[in-house]
């Protein structure tokens, strides 16, 4: 393995468990054994890291998934092409409301509350009610527009027939802030990653109604961006940038591991909550079921939910876009460098899967997790017309031919 | 010349705001308001719908501005000033200083510009304060590390202070670590004793 081109890095981070394969990575000392000096720089926003990262202060970071692939198509006020060679884990977020509202939910709908779907319907009654008595639109904060939290919440609403934007209001919070606004009843609950759905609960002042991987499960969440022209100009460290973080993210992954990792979380201040909510819950995937593989149909997931509300102006190749950001090639290029399988194939078919399943690796098959969603629909990258042509809440800016046109 | 373009400027440190309006205004530009996290934000930006936001960095706020975009889906929204590539000198620039801009679609960056750059003046004037009071600290911070280190070699060996100092002095030098280092190490094996 040659060395890296440039040694010396600054990775950005944000305040949430789901960081730990970057703090373990430095703690355990992985960054220094693929002979990277690196250092974590914390951020109190998304719309930071997406901006020092493109402007070089950054030379990685812990991004939403979404993120790379909406600076590279110019959604959001930047523009600038970004790639990824490793998902940073999957699953994580959760969903909780104030206890108000989740007693008016109660009331309104007793037995709905019993399952993911009939909460959402729960939450319709809610909202129905609400706008016959005057009242205002109740607020609910995702952390960023472009985020699977936002994608989340956005799902879920429209399945009770309920619409982001006309029927309650979508706004965006950063995480840290989430648990304040909710006791204060600036907002009615949120979408966001651990501790804070934890330490709401924790606090008494929240009720968790659920945990993304019970809308979609196996979702991505956080992936490691950096800027194209690094990713050029720089392999080798990017290389070993990606193959520390795969072993850090297998250790987070053990089990065993967690109560030691929730201690270093704490104790290092990464994540400003009592250790008591850090241990992470099962729900987080860091290693296992190919979770740190780039899946170029998660991309076209993103792209998908992107052109579906309307954030994508103009029609596109989704494909191509997807191939261009989520670098499959580079990430298995950093696992035969660590001896790890990794999928042969680029994409699968999500929301077919209600257990464990296998698929053929570069050196062994692969194990890969149950993937179903909260509404028994399916997800098929190759027939991107046809889903976008079943959903029926969509904000689409053109015509689906129009679309349907540039698909390679 | 143009209509006196409306800024908005939303940071923490009200002593750094209040101190680059003034210099916005001498300027000759209309500085509409000074925000901070407590205020209800996009409520207040709506209402004040300004051509320019300079916005702090450090504020977690930037996330929720963000956001503003989707509120003015169909009116002129505001871009980050960064989707002007035409200078990434200055980006970069602001970038260092935490200075973040977002100004209304359509106005030229050349009006822009001069406005930005009061920005990371101040900011970066702000900063290097900052920086001396930061270095200030450390070193006192760093000498009462060395002090409590010294006091546990007197009572250990019984040394006199001076000759604590010396040792500690000796043996940081041997093993190519700062003082405070060094010391910072003899206060944890003493914890751990």
């Amino acid at each position: 393995m040659s060395l890296p081109e440039k040694p010396d890095l600054v990775l950005g981070f944000t305040p949430l468990t789901d960081c730990a394969p970057l703090v373990v990575a430095l703690e355990h000392g992985h960054f220094e054994r693929f002979g990277l000096r690196v250092t974590l720089s914390c951020e109190p926003s998304w719309a930071n890291i997406r901006d020092k990262l493109a402007a070089g202060v950054l030379d990685a970071a812990q991004m939403l998934a979404p993120i790379p692939i909406a600076s590279t198509l110019g959604v959001g006020p930047l523009h600038q092409p970004m790639v990824t060679a490793l998902s940073l884990g999957l699953n994580g977020n959760t969903i909780t409301v104030s206890t108000e509202l989740a007693r008016s939910m109660t009331e309104a709908d007793p037995q709905g509350m019993a399952t993911v779907s009939g909460r959402a319907r729960a939450l319709a009654r809610v909202v129905a009610k609400r706008r016959a008595a005057g009242a205002a639109r109740l607020r609910i904060a995702s952390v960023f527009p472009v985020s699977m939290h936002a994608y989340h919440l956005r799902r879920w609403f429209a399945s009770a027939g309920l619409r982001a934007d006309r029927d309650l209001r979508l706004i965006v919070q950063s995480p840290g802030r989430m648990v304040a606004e909710l006791e204060a009843s600036a907002i009615d609950g949120f979408c966001v990653g651990e501790p804070w759905g934890s330490l709401a609960v924790a606090r008494g002042s929240g009720t968790s109604l659920l945990a993304t991987h019970e809308l979609w499960n196996g979702a991505p969440e956080k992936v490691l961006g950096v800027r194209l022209d690094f990713a050029e100009r720089y392999p080798e460290t990017h290389l070993a940038l990606v193959c520390a973080l795969l072993e850090a993210a297998r250790w987070c992954d053990v089990r065993e591991n967690r109560p030691r990792l929730a201690r270093i979380l704490a104790a290092g201040g990464f994540v400003r909550a009592p250790a008591s909510v850090l241990e992470l819950s099962d729900f987080h995937v860091f290693h296992r079921y190919a979770a740190n593989f780039p899946w170029r149909s998660h991309a076209i997931w993103i792209i998908a939910e992107m052109l579906r509300w309307g954030q994508i102006e103009k029609p596109l190749d989704v494909r191509a876009a997807a191939a261009s950001v989520y670098r499959t090639d580079l990430a298995r290029d950093a696992a035969s460098r660590l001896g790890l399988s990794v999928p042969l194939c680029d994409e699968k078919t999500e929301g077919t899967h209600a257990g464990p399943w296998e698929t053929a690796g570069t050196s062994a098959p692969i194990e890969l997790g149950p993937d179903l969603f909260f509404d028994s629909s399916e997800f098929d990258p190759s027939d991107l017309i046809g889903y976008l042509a079943r959903c029926e809440a969509t904000d689409l800016r053109f015509p689906l031919e129009e679309l349907e046109a540039l698909q390679t | 010349m143009g209509e006196k373009l409306r800024i908005v400027l939303v940071d923490e440190k009200p002593e750094r705001s209040s101190d680059l309006a003034l210099a916005l205004v001498s300027e000759g530009y209309e500085v509409v308001a000074r925000l901070c996290g407590q205020d209800d934000l996009r409520a207040r930006i709506d209402a004040l719908s300004p051509d320019v936001l300079i916005v702090d960095m450090q504020s977690p706020d930037r996330d929720v501005l963000e956001d503003m975009q989707s509120i003015h889906r169909d009116q002129p929204r505001p871009v980050v000033m960064f989707v002007d590539e035409s200078d990434r000198e200055s980006i970069h620039a602001a970038v260092r200083a935490g200075v973040s801009a977002y100004v209304v679609d359509g106005l030229k960056s050349r009006r822009v510009k001069p406005i930005v750059e009061v920005a990371i003046a101040r900011f970066q004037e702000f900063q290097a304060l900052r920086g001396e009071l930061a270095s200030v600290r450390a070193t006192l911070a760093e000498r009462k590390l060395v002090e409590r280190a010294k006091g546990i070699l007197m009572l250990r060996r019984a040394l006199s202070e001076d000759q604590a100092y010396q040792l500690l002095r000796r043996t940081a030098m041997q093993r190519k670590l700062r003082m405070v280092e060094l010391a910072r190490q003899v206060i944890e094996m003493e914890e751990l004793l």
